[in-house]
Parts: structure tokens; sequence; C-alpha cells
């Protein structure tokens, strides 16, 4: 044996330890990794964007004396009803059947309590979440799982879901565990199938029949309801103006940080663009069409703080929606119950196997022993204190920019750290007055 | 009788007339005139009245319809009775893609032929077409039955759940998952109360039909089956 010193053993970059063991995992079980949440790889983010504050050249206003508002409207474009929130913050849609009954239920009593809206998801309206949330939005869903007019009509608005973020032009997935006896004759499908949502709606096939369906939806609800319309972060310039011209009373934009009940892995993490792209190019199309501030914005995908509701709102958003969020103000991920997660191979943080309906903190299952665990009433107090904290977190910021409301907030407030963010974002590099592409197109 | 003018009263007049009718009404006869291919004519009913419509519509007749038996005399444009829960809708003419799309209940009778799709995600409905439908028909369907007195299309029942298929011509090809199955008698007895209802017990016998349903394979993954996803 020589005594040279061996070439130390050296790990491959592209061959990671990670991706070796998706290998072998795929190997093992020959079908691909389903998973519920939103993408897990780092992306350029709000955190990548800085407000400015005042100074000199623009004063603060008083963080406890002077007044910042909050509230606001949604729908006002055709709408004979629209939508008056207290906060922009509001609920994203998240499926009873994906969700139990209770933690359904928490999301209306804390988005009610804290004056904003809640959505439904991909399995129709359940009494719980009717009956306790004071503005409820009704998805639209290729599925049309328990899809009716008496629904539609007792909603506060409808939200025709084209795509969402975690995976644009892909359909839903719940698997057979949490096909229950209630999910499965809500949807209509037999106990226990492996269920897949169909990615196209089934009875309109692109943007000019989009503007029929929209207005078959107001015809059958005399023209009450604001209709959103909900785009995954794909083509966001084209797909709001698409949105807008189609009739949309509000543009839902769901970047691809938004969460999922549950994909294949290769699609969360490899299809769509990251919210900070995504909004730039939304609100371009509304100000190309004269439409900002007339057709909202709502934009989600990984908001978590107030501060990241300040920089979308400062990017030209009317409001934002949580998901993710939601469900960790809830109890979701908790590391109280980390015995729990490590028994089923994952630990608090990194807990993702929602599909499997086995999720120890009694929110995305149906196994009635474990929901029970879950408290609604505490779950809903936690996710108003919660929203609370983000909505004074946004006025606190607004203030120091000067901003009476937080809809005034303006590009101008921010500055980007990186050069990712600030071409994605279409904001000047800290520092400078430029960001990559100023000047160019799109 | 109410007479309604489309073309001079406005959809918006038409459907918030009839949205204003609850279960007592007597005003139980209506007819439409001049629709000239509009959309959405007659969408959101839930009342029991009967409404005719002389002429050919646009997208979604008789949409979400409840209660209300509507007819056609004349072709229906794409979606006819989409999401329908109950009641009744008869159309003379031809449908064009989409009929009868995620319908939950009642009957909905095509007189001539449908275009593609007919039936897709069907949740309940049962449809009765005396003529031929197109390619992917009752795609996913869920539940319900689809009479077909013609032809069928490509991929008939692809990736089809409980929903019965019953077609008396030829079937160009079936869908993933959808296969033939034997006429047993209790399906003989409900093809020919399908077959009165769609008033084509003279144009028809439950015998001269094959009927189709989900071969329950494809119901949970199964890695050996993924060519057919």
């Amino acid at each position: 044996m020589s005594d040279f010193p061996h070439t130390p053993p050296r790990f491959s970059a592209t061959f990671t330890p990670a991706v070796n063991a998706e290998i072998r995992r795929a190997a093992a079980s020959g079908i691909y990794d389903i998973r519920g949440g939103g993408t897990k790889r780092h992306l350029p983010h709000f955190d990548d964007l800085l407000f400015l504050g005042a100074s000199i050249s623009r004063y603060p206003l008083e963080g406890y004396r002077e007044k910042c508002a909050t509230d606001v409207w949604l729908g006002t474009r055709h709408a004979k009803k629209p939508i008056h929130l207290d906060i922009p913050v509001t609920i994203a849609g998240m499926s009873f059947g994906a969700l139990s009954g209770p933690a359904k239920e928490a999301l209306g009593r804390g988005a009610s309590e804290a004056g904003t809206s809640t959505t439904t998801g991909d399995g129709g309206m359940t009494e719980e979440e009717r009956g306790h949330s004071k503005t409820l939005v009704y998805q639209y869903l290729p599925s049309r799982y328990g899809m009716n007019p008496d629904d539609l009509r007792r909603a506060d608005a409808i939200e025709v879901v084209v795509g969402q973020g975690a995976k644009p032009g892909g359909g839903g997935m719940l698997l057979g565990q949490k096909i229950s006896d209630r999910v499965a004759m809500m949807r209509n499908l037999p106990k226990g199938i492996d269920q897949r949502s169909a990615c196209r709606h089934p009875d309109w096939t692109g943007p000019d029949d989009l503007e029929i369906k929209i207005g078959e939806l107001r015809e059958i609800t005399d023209w009450e309801k604001p209709i959103y319309v909900k785009i995954g972060g794909a083509r966001p310039y084209y797909d709001t103006a698409l949105a807008i011209k189609a009739g949309a009373d509000v543009v839902v934009l769901d970047g691809m940080q938004g969460g999922t009940a549950a994909t294949q892995d290769v699609f969360i993490e490899h299809v769509g663009m990251p919210i900070l792209a995504c909004i730039p190019q939304a609100v371009q199309a509304l100000q190309d069409m004269g439409m900002h501030r007339k057709v909202q914005l709502i934009v989600s995908g990984g908001i978590r703080s107030g501060a990241d509701v300040a920089k979308a709102m400062a990017l030209g958003a009317d409001a934002v929606a949580i998901g993710t969020a939601a469900l960790i103000a809830l109890g979701d991920n908790d590391p109280a119950l980390e015995e729990e997660y490590q028994k089923l191979g994952s630990t608090a943080g990194a807990y993702d196997d929602w599909h499997e309906g086995r999720d120890p903190a009694g929110i995305t299952t149906q196994d009635p022993e474990l929901y029970k665990r879950f408290d609604p009433v505490l779950g809903g107090r936690r996710l108003k204190n919660y929203l609370k904290v983000m909505t004074l977190e946004a006025q606190t910021i607004a203030r120091a920019c000067g901003k009476n409301h937080l809809h005034n907030l303006e590009p101008e407030d921010l500055c980007a750290l990186t050069m990712e963010a600030a071409a994605m974002a279409r904001i000047p590099l800290a520092g400078t007055d430029w960001y990559p592409g100023k000047g160019g197109g799109m | 009788m109410q007479r309604f003018d489309l073309e001079a009263q406005g959809l918006r007049a038409l459907n918030a007339a009839l949205h204003a009718l609850n279960g007592q009404t007597n005003e139980t006869a209506w007819e439409v005139v001049n629709p000239k291919g509009s959309h959405s004519i007659a969408v959101g009913l839930d009342a029991p009245i009967e409404l005719t419509v002389h002429g050919s519509t646009g997208y979604y007749c008789a949409g979400m319809n409840k209660q209300a038996t509507i007819r056609v005399k004349g072709s229906a444009g794409p979606g006819l009775a989409e999401n329908m829960m109950s009641g009744a809708v008869i159309v003379d003419g031809n449908a064009s893609q989409y009929a009868g799309a995620t319908g939950r209940g009642g009957l909905l009778v095509i007189k001539g032929d449908a275009s593609s799709r007919c039936g897709v995600s069907m949740k309940g409905i049962n449809i009765v077409v005396h003529g031929n439908i197109g390619h992917m028909s009752a795609f996913m369907a869920q539940s319900g039955n689809l009479v077909v007195l013609g032809d069928a299309g490509d991929a008939l029942g692809d990736s089809l759940y409980e929903a019965r298929l019953f077609v008396r011509g030829a079937v160009k090809s079936l869908g993933a998952d959808c296969v033939e199955k034997e006429m047993r008698p209790e399906h003989l007895e409900l093809l020919a109360d399908l077959l009165k209802q769609g008033e084509a017990e003279h144009l028809a016998k439950p015998e001269e039909f094959k009927r189709y349903g989900s071969a329950r394979n494809l119901y949970n993954f199964n890695i050996d089956n993924a060519s057919a996803y």
C-alpha cells in the first residue's frame, strides 16, 4: 500500500446524496414522489427587497398615532355586491378533503374575526365553512365537485380557477387514504380511490369561451357576485390580460411558492415562476389595459409576514392570499409534535406527506381520531392573531414610508438586494437607479 | 303563456324574470322567441316551469337547471345544460361540444347529434342522444347514464368512474379503462325506462345496445398501468 495520501472522498455536486436517495426511492417504488406544500428550493423572493423608509425627501407618519388604513374593495368592476374587507390578507382556496372539517371551520373563524375572506377548494362548500365564514369565496374548478347553483348564490364571490402556482397546467390530486365516506359523497366518487381532478375546465377552452362562461355565472347569480379568475404563475402578463378581457372583476395570481394538498414533487419544483417575477408582469398588464385598481389583483405564493404583504402591495397588488402560512398558524408542523413526525419518518418543519392523511396536527387529514385533536376555536383564534400581526407589521412599514393607506405603497419605496430580484421585480438594485432590463422590453 | 322576445327585451331581463319565479308560481308556461344563438339562455332556473325556446341557442343554454323543463326548437351551442341538477332539457336539433357536462341530475335529450365531450365529467345526469356523439364523450364520467342511439367517436369513456354508457351503433374506440360490460336484465330495464323518458322508445329497443363502463383498473395508482395515464 502506498504511503501517498489518498484523494479524499468527493461528493458530486450533480449527484448529491438527496438526488441519489430519490433515484433509489424511484427505483424501489416505481412511482414519482407525491407530496404537499409548495416549492422548497431557494428562489428570489420578497426577502431580496427592502423598504427605503422616509427621510428628508419624504416624511413618515407617526407609528402609534396617525392613521394607516388597510381596507380593500374587491369586485368593483361589474358586481352589484362587491366585497369590502378590513385587511388585505385573504385566505387562499384549500379543499375540504385536503383539509379536515374542523380545519376549514378554523380558517373561517379566524378570517371572519380578522375581517377578511376565506375560500373553498376542490371539494365543494361545507356547512362548517359557510357557517363560520363571514365572507366566503366559492371556487369554480375544473372538477366541479359539489358544484351547484345554490352554493353559487350563497357565496360572496366566485373564483374561476384556471391554475395554481404549485402546478400551473396540472389538476388536483387526492389519494385514496383521504377519500372518506363524506369526501366521496361530496365529490360523487367511489370511496378510497385515488382521485385525479381535471387540469382543464370541462366546458370551456380558451379566453373567448372564458368570457362566455363568466357571462353565464353572472347571469345565474344575477350579476351580484364578484368573479375572480385565479391563474398560476406561468405567463402572468398574457394570462392577466386575457382574464381582464374575459371580464374578471379580480385576478388572483399564485406564484410557484404556493402550496398544494398533493402533487408530484417534480411538478412543484420545476413548473411555474416565483411570485416576485409574476407581480410586475401582471401589474404591467393591468396598467396597459387601463385597469390597475379597477380590476383588483390578489397575489399569493410564499407570503409569510407583514413585510411580504407590504412588498407585494408596493409592487402593485391590491391584496394577498395566504395558504401555507395559515396552516402553520393553525398548528401545522409544530415542533411540539416532533415525536409523532419522527414516527412518520419526517420532522417538524419538513412534514409534507399531507396526501397520506396521517397529519398528527389533525389539519390535513380525514381520520376522525386525528382531526378530533384539532380545536377549531383555538385554531381560529391563532389565525386571527396571526392575521392581525401581519396587518400591524404592514402598517408599520407603510407609515415609515409616509403612507396613510397600504395601497399607497409604491415601487419607489423599494430597493433590491440582488441582481436577480432587481430584474424580476423591476426594482432598482440598492444604491443605484438601475435594474437589469430597464428601458428594454418585458 | 308568458312570451318573451329575447331580442327586444334582453338576456338579463329574461333570466331575472325566470329567477324571480318560485315553486308556487302559476306562470308555468313560457316561450322565448328570437334567441338568435344567444348565450346563457334560461340559466340557473329553479322552478317547475315549462319553457320553450323557438330557435337555436348559443353556449350554456339551461346551465345549472333545477326543476324546469326546457325545450329548444332548434340546435344548441356548447355546454348545453351544463351542471344540470334536475328537471329536463330537450333539444330538437343538434348539440355542440360538452353537452350535459358535469350534470348532477335531471334528463338531457338531444334528438340530433351531439358533438365531442358529450357527458364529460357527468355526475348523475341521464343523457339520451338520438343521433351520434363525438370524441372523448363521457370523459371522466362519474355517475349517471349516457344512452346513444347512433355511433360514438374516439376514446369513449376515457378514465370514467361509475357512469353507465349504452351505445347502439359503432364505437370508434374506447378510452383508457373503459370496457364493454355484460348487459344484465336490470340494465335492459333501466334502458327501456331511459328510452321512454328520452322520447326514443319508438326508435330503438334495449336489446340493440351494448353497455360500457369502467374496468376500474385506474382507480388506484399502479406503475404497471403507467402507459394508460
